[in-house]
């Protein structure tokens, strides 16, 4: 079997297993969730060593027919089995790899329905997996649906007393997303074609094989998608229109403001592990989608609009900063500041540079660290008080000072202190904006006070819940214990990546360069 | 040349060490690995001072690694040493291993005392890091890495609000000021192509006098420097982070950080030289601040307060000095007022270590008989500040005031009266702290000590240092060689080629130094007579707080500013998450919840019409085809 289809098959096999142990091996369940995260990270990592980081385009390839189906008059139409990996999606797989087993971690204090939590969290591996792997959008589509579903139960079943009002939020905001995938899915399937079976069939073949998609030719002529074809929908160029279809649908992945709300709520109510995959990957799948799919298929949209996406980034980075700065409870603080870091990654894709493409990625990955750590610590919290609340809080720092350093560690790393991953992911994506010819600059310029505001929100909460005598609200100080060593497991690791990515973040610019110098060929100034 | 790796290191290496041991470590060990980082580091400093001036004097330059490759722009990781990171080298490992040194017996009974000293070699390998960087990119990192520890250490005893509240406002105004910074290097990026220096100022000295790409790229660091430095108006922090423990106020907040501002426009001379906007604003700031600084400082009673505004206010002459490109005069005002100034909160430290923690000179008084060591080093350490000969302070400052005076006679005059404050301020100090009698209570009486040998120590050899340092730079009217500005001179070959106008100009005559020079020494003689006659002769100690009035009220509680900002920037930023989160977040889920309810109302009526009877849907379907037909027949 090829490496990347085990990256999927081999998580969902785990989730098998655990739906189908008799329920006297419950206790093995997180045992046995934890080893299949553990291989399946060091899967990734094997992918990773036989990567040749030269080679801009796919490697481990791997295509197999699924569904073709003739149609008639109407040609035929192909779905592909095709996974690949190139220098935009091997560090998102690298990050999913060690989110997901720091979530495995985090997942020890699941005490209820154990068999139906660790089989979903596995599923949910497995599809996260698929998003980043799958070449046809199709498959990719799919995927994506499939997140749903565990995610919808992960928060909806062990989630905190909203939870229910959180889950049906977050469905039916991420399903209006894959509604609107949808759409232009079918407007693709009706345009383009693949060349190569199409003329070995003697009829036209559709496909939704994201290569054939992204290149121009490939559509048929006077076809919706066209680009010399000038078909509107609502007085907007097709191409635009739709392209601005497909940004909405992954828009809300990321999220963009105003397409954010159900974050905060979703993660004040997700169990600390669901929220760590939740900031930690899932919203990756929101600027991987960007990058690999709307961005790659309407070059020539992205270009236009590239002054609104910056925009759009700059508002999610600056509001997300001051909603960030206005809350009470630490779990929805933590939450707007990914609204804000998330942003950077929409200006870095929108300026269309090599510093802003590779930077937006590099954010990606460091904010899925640091947001996966920033949870943690939330949770290391909430386990011992049940109470998230800043302002219930003083002098934490002389009752659990190895909690405080780590706290003190990830709040600066988060604030972009040189050194730390955060750093170089806003040096990097902002200066893209900045530099780019397709946007002006006061975008990047306004942008950058998303930097005080993060120094503001975290510096306060540091100082508010941290630093001062020691008090609780509730008279809660005996609950007060330092990390144990489960939480370290979790965080030194963390904290140590953090660390080591902002020292040497070449080891993921190495792996992007490539990928990316070929991918901006695709957008020229017109 | 490799060993200059080590400096940096070598701090780092205590960090790490005292950082994550700190709880094991015994006292006396923390306290010699703390100290031997920094000691070694001048030491290796001393030699590469000698090693680059056997060579030659030509820029070392160091590649370590590439940091960062994107796209065309390569960030290598190098350190670059010349005249200025040099200079520069030796006052922080110099001045830092004596503050180092001495916070063994300040910091001896506290329980942080492994912390101290880790964050403290943590400051000094950032501190090294900002001036060996050969590129903006390293400097910015050496930037808002001492910005971090300055939080640190202003923060130390965080078990107080008020200090971490000073804490935190000094984070955030320097990360203001680090925007303008950060956006500074986007526009070199962008013009340039490249961030080392060389490369970039090769290139800037190509370019016209006055370009707006020149003038914006000066004016956006210039910010960076406002922040960093201390200048209007970005300068409220620097008296709050006196909150810090005293060491970190010498070496953090006087000696070294607060200067990083200075040493990066000398650095930048080739971009400065060709933009005389910028210049302007950065000597109309300077003597703003000089001014105000000193005129705060003449009033207010916490020892260690009146020390932070003469910081800010020196600062504010250093920035004159840049402003009308006297380049290595600032930056032997840097090196004077590194002497001194650290020498003076050090003395400082070692009065409220005596005082039993109490820093307002209105309960001080005839500290003179018990602390003799640091009585005699404080009046050394006040007659070079207020720039009276031969101390080290009079010669950078007239330095200074020279060059001002060719530039424009208004802005020497208020120079001179900034230094007639200076005077002033700083004598009412040494004579409310060490004259008189005693004010304090009886306890903190009975408690009075001269400070242990750790601690006199490095008062006296900074007391030489301020004595002697002057003869460094002794202009040619006084016979001197001006020696440090000709060591200098080689980092402006390039300014001067860009822009040879700009360092055209002629020397003043000896008489006329002469007459500059009595007019300033004679000035602050007058004010150290003024103040010897008020606080010594009449013996009056400021009134109690809330009992100044009129105009001495304002200047006592800082004109203000801190309210106004206050009133102005926090509320507003307030007031806008507020906004955020109760208007935008709930107009956002009014259309998402309505959205939701819509389609859930809706939905529950149309399902009325699956009501499971036969006639009714029968009804509907001839009422259908009736409508169908009417719209063919009639209506089409």
């Amino acid at each position: 079997m090829n490496l990347l289809s085990l990256l999927i098959f081999l998580p969902l096999f785990g989730a098998a297993l655990v739906l189908f142990l008799p329920a006297s091996q419950t206790k093995y369940f997180k045992w046995i969730t934890l080893g299949f995260c553990a291989v399946e990270l060091l899967a990734a990592a094997v992918v990773y060593h036989y990567f040749d980081l030269s080679n801009p385009s796919f490697q481990f390839v791997e295509q197999t027919d699924w569904i073709t189906l003739s149609l008639g008059s109407l040609g035929a139409v192909s779905i592909d089995y095709l996974l690949g990996i190139d220098g935009i999606s091997l560090p998102l797989v690298l990050l999913t790899g060690v989110v997901m087993l720091v979530g495995a971690v985090s997942s020890w204090q699941i005490t209820s329905r154990q068999r139906a939590y660790f089989s979903l969290y596995l599923l949910l591996t497995a599809s996260i997996m698929g998003c980043f792997l799958a070449l046809d959008f199709f498959l990719f589509f799919l995927f994506f649906e499939f997140m749903l579903l565990p995610m919808y139960f992960l928060i909806g079943l062990w989630g905190g007393p909203r939870r229910e009002y959180a889950a049906i939020k977050f469905f039916l905001y991420t399903l209006l997303g894959s509604v609107l995938i949808l759409v232009v899915m079918i407007a693709l399937y009706l345009s383009a074609f693949d060349p190569y079976s199409s003329l070995n069939a003697q009829t036209i073949v559709h496909t939704f094989d994201l290569r054939y998609l992204a290149d121009g030719h490939n559509y048929l002529p006077n076809s919706l998608l066209n680009g010399l074809s000038a078909h509107q929908i609502m007085g907007l160029d097709a191409r635009l229109f739709l392209f601005l279809v497909l940004f909405a649908g992954f828009a809300i992945k990321l999220p963009v403001v105003p397409f954010h709300t159900w974050l905060p709520d979703a993660h004040v109510e997700a169990p600390t592990p669901v929220s760590v995959v939740l900031a930690g990957v899932l919203l990756k799948i929101g600027g991987y989608g960007f990058i690999r799919i709307a961005y790659n298929i309407f070059p020539d949209a992205a270009a236009e609009y590239a002054t609104l996406l910056g925009i759009l980034g700059m508002v999610s980075i600056v509001y997300g900063g001051f909603n960030a700065l206005a809350q009470s409870d630490l779990k929805k603080m933590i939450a707007y500041s990914s609204v804000s870091h998330m942003g950077f990654v929409l200006l870095g894709v929108a300026s269309l540079t090599p510093e802003g493409l590779n930077g937006a990625v590099y954010q990606m990955v460091s904010h899925g660290v640091l947001s996966a750590m920033l949870f943690v610590v939330t949770g290391v919290l909430y386990d011992r008080t049940q109470n998230r609340q800043i302002e219930a809080y003083r002098g934490l720092a002389k009752p659990m000072p190895a909690y405080t350093t780590l706290t003190a560690i990830c709040f600066f790393a988060s604030l972009g202190l040189p050194g730390f991953s955060g750093f170089v992911g806003e040096l990097f994506t902002l200066m893209g904006g900045f530099q780019s010819e397709f946007m002006p600059k006061w975008i990047a310029t306004a942008s950058t006070l998303g930097i005080v505001l993060a120094a503001a929100y975290f510096l306060w909460t540091l100082q508010r819940m941290f630093f001062g005598p020691l008090w609780t609200q509730k008279g809660v100080e005996s609950l007060l214990a330092d990390l144990t060593p489960r939480e370290k497991i979790m965080l030194l690791p963390l904290a140590a990546l953090t660390l080591v990515l902002g020292l040497f973040p070449h080891f993921i610019f190495d792996i992007t360069s490539a990928t990316i110098t070929e991918f901006l060929k695709k957008f020229s100034l017109n | 040349m490799s060993f200059l790796v080590l400096i940096p290191l070598l701090p780092l290496l205590g960090f790490l060490i005292n950082g994550i041991g700190f709880r094991r470590i015994p006292k006396n060990l923390v306290g010699i690995i703390g100290s031997a980082g920094p000691v070694a580091a001048f030491a290796l400093s001393v030699y590469a001072f000698i090693s680059f001036q056997a060579q030659g004097s030509a820029p070392i330059h160091v590649h370590l690694f590439d940091w960062i490759t994107v796209g065309t722009l390569n960030i290598p990781f190098a350190f670059q040493i010349d005249q200025l990171s040099l200079l520069m080298l030796l006052i922080i490992t110099g001045v830092g291993s004596l503050i180092h040194i001495y916070s063994v017996g300040y910091m001896h009974h506290d329980e942080g005392f492994g912390k101290f000293f880790a964050f403290l070699n943590l400051f000094l390998f950032f501190m090294l890091l900002l001036v060996m960087g050969s590129n903006f990119v390293i400097m910015f990192i050496g930037w808002e890495g001492v910005g971090l520890c300055s939080y640190l250490l202003i923060g130390f005893w965080n078990k107080n609000t008020n200090y971490n509240n000073a804490a935190r406002k000094a984070f955030i105004m320097n990360r203001i000021g680090d925007l303008g910074y950060l956006l500074g290097i986007f526009l070199i990026i962008q013009q340039f192509g490249a961030v080392e220096y060389a490369v970039v100022f090769e290139k800037a000295a190509t370019m016209a006098v006055d370009s707006p790409a020149i003038v914006a790229i000066t004016m956006l660091l210039f910010v960076g420097a406002m922040g960093k430095s201390a200048q209007i108006p970005l300068y409220t922090w620097l008296p709050d982070a006196m909150a810090g423990p005293t060491p970190v106020s010498a070496l953090i907040h006087a000696a070294t950080m607060v200067t990083a501002g200075i040493y990066m426009v000398i650095r930048s001379n080739v971009f400065y030289s060709l933009a005389p906007d910028t210049l302007d604003l950065i000597a109309i700031v300077g003597l703003a601040t000089a001014l105000l600084g000193a005129s705060i400082g003449l009033f207010q009673n916490d020892i260690k307060k009146v020390l932070a505004y003469s910081t800010v206010s020196q600062l504010g002459y250093m920035f004159l000095g840049l402003g009308v490109m006297a380049y290595s005069p600032s930056f032997f005002h840097v090196m004077t007022h590194a002497f001194f100034k650290a020498l003076l909160f050090l003395g400082a430290g070692s009065v409220i270590h005596a005082m039993s923690d109490e820093q307002d000179i209105r309960k001080m008084g005839g500290l003179r008989h018990k602390l003799p060591v640091t009585f005699a080093t404080f009046v050394v350490a006040t007659i070079a500040i207020s720039g009276i000969p031969p101390f080290s302070g009079f010669f950078s400052k007239d330095d200074i005031l020279a060059n001002v005076y060719q530039h424009s006679k208004i802005m020497w005059g208020l120079g001179v009266l900034g230094s007639v404050m200076t005077s002033f301020y700083m004598f009412r100090l040494l004579f409310l702290t060490f004259f008189g009698t005693f004010r304090g209570t009886k306890q903190q009486e009975h408690h009075l000590h001269e400070s242990p040998l750790s601690m006199t120590l490095p008062l006296v050899v900074l007391a030489v240092l301020s004595a002697v340092g002057g003869f460094l730079n002794v202009p040619e009217a006084l016979f001197g060689s001006m020696k440090l500005s000709g060591f200098m001179a080689p980092l402006y070959e390039l300014a001067a080629k860009a822009n040879p106008v700009a360092f055209a100009h002629q020397h003043l005559s000896h008489t006329q130094e002469y007459v500059l020079m009595g007019v300033s020494v004679g000035a602050a003689l007058l004010a150290a007579l003024g103040a010897y006659v008020v606080f010594v002769v009449k013996k009056s100690v400021p009134a109690a707080d809330g009992q100044e009035t009129g105009l001495q009220k304002l200047v006592y509680n800082k004109y203000y500013v801190d309210e106004a900002y206050d009133a102005i920037f926090v509320k507003s930023m307030r007031t806008a998450s507020d906004l955020a989160y109760s208007f935008g977040e709930f107009m956002i889920d009014l259309v998402v919840n309505g959205t939701g309810k819509v389609v859930k109302n809706a939905a529950a009526k149309l399902r009325l019409l699956q009501n499971g009877a036969t006639s009714f849907y029968v009804f509907m379907m001839v009422l259908g085809i009736t409508v169908i037909m009417l719209w063919n027949f009639w209506i089409k």
